[in-house]
């Protein structure tokens, strides 16, 4: 005998974080991995329109470079970065966690506080770099 | 004691029938991307790469091509794999889910091709 689910609008994820489940650091964390992975993954679109323009003509670069040059364009490259050595940070504690380690609540935040840090510094870090 | 049959067990497929080939390649991408993205960000940083003959005479180097494209394969291998465990999980409807996974994947590989194959024209061009 099949029971009918009780209802059909019960909350699936992620929809449930706020109104049904508290916010915290690492549900957070984990979901900024997967937006950060799905931007950069849109990315590699202007990643491939970047060496292909370079594969044909000066004059082709020349036109993506003054885009990318651009306030929106340098804007949305810092966003890039920040994106890129986010998930660069937390891939790496990701890796860590398929050791079997880091899962007690004390170490999780600890990693998770120190990958949103390196995540700020290493794009200022990089951006200050750029420009020396 | 285990409910599955000893044929089950020798396989190693679990119930999706897939093993475990598309959570490893992810993390074998992702070890490789960590030294290859570090480098890619270096570079960039290092050399003016918005101007054409620079970036023309960085790809000639045949350690930076091959870098290049080694970075580039495991780049959009990952950005499929990725894109295509976020489809599984947020998208109910089946016909929907293929068709996303369809599309996402053809063109992330076409991006892909496109990347790698400019690399090469620019390292084999005079």
């Amino acid at each position: 005998m099949s029971v009918k689910p009780a209802s059909s609008n019960r909350p699936l994820s992620p929809f449930m974080i706020g109104p049904y489940y508290k916010p915290q650091l690492t549900s957070m964390l984990s979901i900024t991995h997967r937006l950060t992975g799905l931007a950069l993954a849109f990315g590699t679109i202007f990643i491939a329109a970047w060496v292909t323009a370079a594969a044909t003509s000066p004059e082709a670069y020349g036109q993506f470079a003054w885009a990318a040059n651009s306030i929106i364009g340098k804007l949305l490259l810092i966003a890039y970065t920040w994106a890129l050595v986010y998930h660069l940070c937390n891939g790496i504690r990701h890796l860590f966690w398929d050791t079997g380690r880091g899962f007690a609540l004390k170490s999780a935040y600890a990693s998770g506080y120190a990958v949103v840090g390196a995540s700020v510094v290493l794009t200022a870090v990089i951006w200050v770099a750029a420009y020396l | 004691m285990s409910l599955r049959s000893p044929l089950s067990q020798a396989r190693g497929l679990g119930s999706a029938k897939d093993g475990v080939g598309h959570w490893w390649m992810q993390r074998m991408t992702a070890i490789a991307l960590i030294p290859l993205s570090l480098w890619f960000v270096f570079s960039l940083v290092r050399f003016p790469l918005l101007d054409h003959a620079t970036m023309v005479a960085w790809i000639h180097a045949p350690l930076v091509a091959v870098a290049l494209v080694l970075f580039f394969l495991a780049m959009f291998y990952h950005a499929a794999l990725g894109v295509q465990v976020v489809i599984e999980d947020y998208v109910g409807n089946e016909g929907v889910k293929l068709v996303s996974i369809l599309v996402t994947k053809f063109a992330l590989f076409a991006f892909g091709a496109a990347a790698i194959f400019a690399v090469l024209k620019i390292a084999f061009g005079a």
